[in-house]
């Protein structure tokens, strides 16, 4: 990966999009990176489309603005493909990862255009089938790692069995279907 | 050994707050330093910290109580933002003119309206001239750091003043960075214990705190705080030493970043220094001569210092992240202006207004005010000196 990789996320408040872009912060901090993960906050409330962003370094981060050219983008929720922008400054080099039930066929011509690869995932049936409830942050934080490769999938992967294990010290289902939704997305994303 | 963490900029002054463990927190919570509150008081029901936390009904009622608390004996902070501290006001200069020494974490935000959340110093510029010390940070880091300097400063017997420890809303203290903190056995030491000369549940010394005072003898009261103001100076420097050596992390009145052969400089506080930072380095690849000068005590307000670290260079923009409404420019704007004036520099000076309700800075923004700074050092002011940046058009 190159020294600094920036990655956009959208959501809609409530789904977990911001908490996807801290834990990825954190999973990043683990393996010795320098990380920044911040939301940007407009009206707050259940539904409303939110940004969040993650810088991942070798170096220490010094600049404080939103990011404007990502490497990468993360789009949870597809229907703000018609209401937001998504693919805005991403890079053609990059790649765009939307949580959709949709082909990429189907999706392109909602991508302004955007040169760069694209990545899908059905994050509703990652969740259906491991956690029996909808939570998509989870695969998407698991396929943007693919995608992205800011970190080993394996290493990944044993990270999240660490913070989950102690997150999770009482509730050891939870733990169980969190990995297996993890594992299961690294599979699904195409 | 340092602790290498990531945290948040509220998460980060929250860990100081457990460190420090004072006696007494009074808070009403206001976005967006509410967390701070609820991180203390999650520490509290979890055993690891043992102040009293004081749940009021507004932010006069957690500056009137925090009043109390310190003037009783008791080492007392409290959290705010925007509308919050605006709330405090009267009480403020209570705290200042009766010399307590009450730390106070201030998360940077508008003040209405339009109502917004966002960054912005109009709150504690408000406050500037309230009697308070105040401090700023770029980052969580410097956040931590200088709260873990705060009681220090403000508790020293030549200085006797409350402290504002502030930091930018959501762009640090909601981002998660990495950070270094500094283990309980060398922080425990280094703060101490409150040990006030003078205090009201003293036995053996009646006294009584607020009282009014006469013409006779107000004004002598008022140059005794404006006196503790200027001791503040030489103890904010002593303190930093001190933290050096358990921190290895250097602070001064301002930091001065590539500043020394400098032609042309950006002064400003807070977070977008770590942005203008990024934007001096790709303008001295390019062989640009641009420095900073980032401003971290504004109170006391160091104009004597920072003239000096700027006589050398050719123009300079001061940042205001905040609006003085005087038709004139902000208020670093204002000071150091005249700072620079009394210092006869003869640099050409603009003013800049940025990001006010959160707006963002971004490194191309800094470097095209080096690029006008440039312009205006060959070629003379043919602008206004008092301008926004980033605004729509």
């Amino acid at each position: 990966m190159s020294e600094l990789t920036e990655i956009r996320w959208h959501g809609r408040g409530g789904q977990g999009a911001k908490t996807a872009a801290l834990l990825l912060a954190d999973v990043a901090f683990n393996i010795g990176k320098h990380v920044q993960g911040f939301p940007e906050y407009g009206p707050e409330r259940m539904g409303a489309p939110i940004t969040a962003y993650d810088r991942i370094s070798d170096k220490p981060i010094r600049v404080h603005s939103n990011i404007y050219e990502p490497d990468f983008v993360v789009v949870v929720d597809e229907t703000l493909l018609h209401a937001v922008n998504v693919t805005a400054g991403l890079k053609k080099e990059g790649a765009i990862l939307i949580n959709t039930s949709a082909t990429k066929e189907e999706l392109i011509p909602l991508l302004n255009g955007y040169e760069g690869k694209v990545f899908t995932i059905d994050a509703r049936k990652v969740c259906m089938e491991t956690l029996g409830k909808y939570f998509p942050n989870t695969p998407m934080l698991a396929a943007i790692v693919k995608v992205s490769g800011v970190m080993d999938t394996e290493v990944f992967l044993q990270q999240m069995e660490e913070s989950l294990k102690h997150k999770f010290a009482k509730k050891p289902e939870v733990l169980d279907g969190n990995m297996k939704a993890l594992k299961l997305a690294l599979e699904e994303v195409k | 050994m340092a602790i290498k963490e990531r945290m948040s900029g509220n998460e980060a002054v929250a860990y100081a707050m457990k460190q420090i463990n004072p006696d007494v927190m009074p808070a009403f919570p206001i976005t967006p330093s509410t967390e701070l509150p609820q991180f203390v008081a999650n520490y509290i029901a979890n055993g690891e910290m043992d102040t009293e936390f004081i749940p009021v009904e507004s932010e006069h009622s957690s500056m009137s109580a925090a009043i109390g608390a310190e003037a009783a004996g008791a080492r007392t902070m409290t959290a705010t933002s925007s509308c919050g501290l605006a709330l405090m006001w009267e009480v403020l200069y209570v705290a200042a003119s009766n010399r307590l020494p009450i730390a106070m974490a201030v998360v940077n935000r508008a003040l209405s309206g339009p109502i917004n959340i966002n960054a912005e110093h109009s709150d504690s510029m408000g406050a500037r001239d309230s009697g308070w010390l105040q401090i700023y940070a770029e980052n969580n880091q410097e956040a931590y750091d200088n709260f873990l300097q705060a009681y220090r400063i403000a508790e020293h017997k030549n200085v006797k003043l409350p402290i504002m420890i502030c930091q930018d809303g959501f762009i640090t203290s909601h981002a998660v960075e990495n950070i270094e903190l500094i283990e309980d056995e060398l922080v425990k030491p280094f703060v101490g214990e409150y040990n006030p000369e003078h205090y009201l549940l003293n036995p053996e010394e009646k006294m009584s705190v607020g009282p009014y005072a006469v013409s006779n003898y107000c004004m002598e009261a008022k140059k005794a705080q404006a006196v503790a103001m200027e001791n503040a100076k030489e103890v904010i420097l002593d303190v930093a030493k001190e933290f050096e050596q358990i921190s290895g992390r250097k602070y001064g009145f301002f930091e001065e970043y590539r500043l020394d052969d400098a032609d042309y400089a950006i002064v400003a506080i807070g977070s977008a220094c770590g942005t203008i930072k990024d934007a001096v380095d790709e303008l001295r690849e390019q062989g640009m001569k641009v420095g900073l000068l980032k401003v971290r005590v504004f109170r006391p307000f160091p104009g004597e210092e920072m003239a000096e670290a700027l006589r050398h260079v050719k123009s300079i923009a001061i940042m205001d992240r905040c609006e003085g409404y005087n038709a004139n420019g902000g208020p670093l704007g204002a000071e150091l202006t005249a700072a620079l004036y009394r210092a006869k520099c003869n640099a050409e000076v603009i003013n800049l207004v940025y990001g006010l309700s959160g707006r963002d800075l971004r490194v191309q923004d800094a470097k095209a005010i080096y690029e006008d700074l440039a312009d205006i050092a060959a070629n003379g002011l043919k602008d206004s000196h008092y301008r926004y940046i980033g605004l729509r058009e």
